[in-house]
């Protein structure tokens, strides 16, 4: 099932919470993919950050590798910029347990030592398992564990969210 | 799963019972998709040389062995390195073939190091096969990466190589390679020649004396050629090989210097190749025997970037292997 929300305001809604927190001139963005990535495109251009945009693959740090391997597809990670005092902004698409986002941060970290690191999402659907909050989401839900909500894109992007049995 | 139930999967020991990639033994029998996955993966892990932390957690917790019974630079530093760089324990064993026999005694170390719960090896051996026999004698309980096995494979050298070339000179698809010297002997050229055919490599030739370049290989699909001029015309990527002195019985060859005379690679003799044509060599080089010091050090050798590629390659292929792991 598809919903109606439209993403296309939503994240101008992101980039209005996001504009006060940041300096444009020193403030970088990293997104993470895939669907973070497609969101921070358009929040990197609505925001006019100067430093180029940043993308992390998670998958060499996931912390469930021994359980499920690696993923089929692993993008290069890319930060084209000096990542050390700087203030980034982590875009990912949902937050749900913040493994990912832990993921993000250590890899992030291997590259050098932030200023500090804020968290804009597109969904927070809750179920946290670790302690890890957004500053910015466009959303906040209470979804149970059986929903599945998952970013399609890059165009156009659509939001879905499906309310799948739990398994037996 | 203990060794007793393991099973072939598609008839490829390479695979697991659910068709996934468990060990690297040789390129021959690849599907294109994991190749291609390979080298995709090598590409990710590209970048990590130039950040401040070399490491990625991807392996934390795990042992590998390297198990080497002949000896080796580039190939047991880079997947030594490979492992430390993705977090795991490395414990490097270098065995003398004079003290090692075969068979039952390579089971009998193996078996020793499994008792110390170690997750995978990375195994070098003089007789074609060993990786195999102990692929199949581990099963799923750890992964194997054939290291150069006899003459029969070297698959993450040919990996490396392919990588190189599709990084450097473009879509396999499109590129002339020729392999050129004493391809008789090699497990590389063997390797590489796969890899390509795999990866749709529209012409692949083998250049080299009558005694170093065996005519089955025309069966490969290889076009053979035992004049260099002849075999380098139009060629986009040379894979030069070494001489390998050692396993020379001197009735194959009159003498090195003749060797040098009618197949070295010297900056006049590049020039038969396309204009620009990528010289690659898997080391350790021959210099004045296979390739001239110009070629070598020379603007079109890529030898330096294969050494980084086979890093970044290794850290590829125990990735995906470990990852085989998890998970029913």
């Amino acid at each position: 099932m598809t919903t109606d929300w439209d993403v296309t305001a939503l994240l101008a809604g992101m980039a209005r919470d996001l504009r006060p927190l940041i300096d444009p001139e020193q403030a970088a963005m990293i997104g993470i993919f895939t669907g973070g990535v497609w969101l921070a495109r358009t929040l990197h251009a609505a925001l006019g950050l100067q430093q180029p945009l940043g993308q992390v693959d998670i998958s060499f740090y996931r912390d469930d590798f021994s359980q499920i391997g690696l993923h089929p597809q692993v993008r290069a990670s890319d930060i084209p910029f000096d990542v050390d005092g700087r203030d980034i902004i982590l875009v990912d698409d949902v937050l749900y347990t913040g493994r990912t986002v832990r993921a993000a941060m250590n890899e992030i970290f291997d590259y050098g030592r932030p200023a500090r690191i804020r968290l804009a999402v597109l969904v927070d659907r809750g179920g946290h398992e670790l302690p890890v909050a957004a500053d910015v989401a466009a959303l906040r839900l209470n979804a149970t564990a059986g929903a599945h909500i998952k970013l399609r894109g890059p165009e156009p992007l659509r939001l879905e969210l499906e309310q799948r049995r739990l398994q037996p | 799963m203990s060794a007793a139930t393991f099973r072939f999967g598609e008839g490829n020991p390479q695979y697991d019972a659910q068709g996934r990639l468990r060990h690297l033994l040789s390129t021959e029998g690849l599907r294109e998709r994991e190749l291609l996955q390979i080298l995709d993966t090598a590409e990710s892990f590209l970048s990590i040389a130039h950040r401040s932390v070399k490491k990625t957690p991807t392996l934390r917790g795990r042992t590998i062995v390297n198990l080497f019974f002949e000896n080796s630079t580039r190939t047991r530093s880079t997947f030594e390195l490979a492992a430390k760089r993705l977090s795991a324990d490395v414990l490097n064993i270098a065995v003398s073939t004079s003290s090692a026999s075969k068979g039952e005694s390579l089971i009998d170390t193996v078996d020793n190091l499994m008792a110390m719960q170690v997750d995978g090896f990375v195994l070098r051996h003089p007789e074609a096969g060993a990786a195999h026999l102990i692929a199949c004698h581990l099963g799923d309980s750890a992964l194997v990466v054939n290291a150069g096995d006899g003459q029969h494979a070297h698959p993450t050298q040919a990996l490396l190589d392919v990588f190189t070339i599709r990084r450097l000179a473009g879509p396999i698809e499109n590129r002339v390679v020729a392999i050129v010297g004493d391809v008789l002997h090699s497990r590389v050229a063997r390797s590489q020649i796969h890899a390509l055919s795999i990866l749709g490599c529209p012409e692949i030739r083998v250049i080299g004396p009558r005694t170093l370049v065996p005519e089955e290989l025309s069966a490969l699909g290889v076009h053979v050629y035992h004049d260099l001029q002849a075999g380098l015309r139009g060629v986009d990527v040379i894979c030069a090989l070494r001489l390998q002195r050692e396993r020379m019985v001197s009735h194959r060859l009159p003498s090195l210097n003749e060797f040098y005379h009618r197949f070295g690679l010297t900056p006049e003799r590049l020039q038969w190749a396309a204009q620009g044509a990528l010289v690659l060599h898997p080391g350790p080089m021959n210099r004045g025997v296979e390739i001239a010091s110009e070629v070598a050090d020379g603007a079109q050798s890529v030898i330096l970037q294969q050494v980084a590629h086979g890093l970044a390659m290794r850290m590829a292929v125990l990735t995906i292997l470990a990852g085989a792991a998890g998970g029913e």
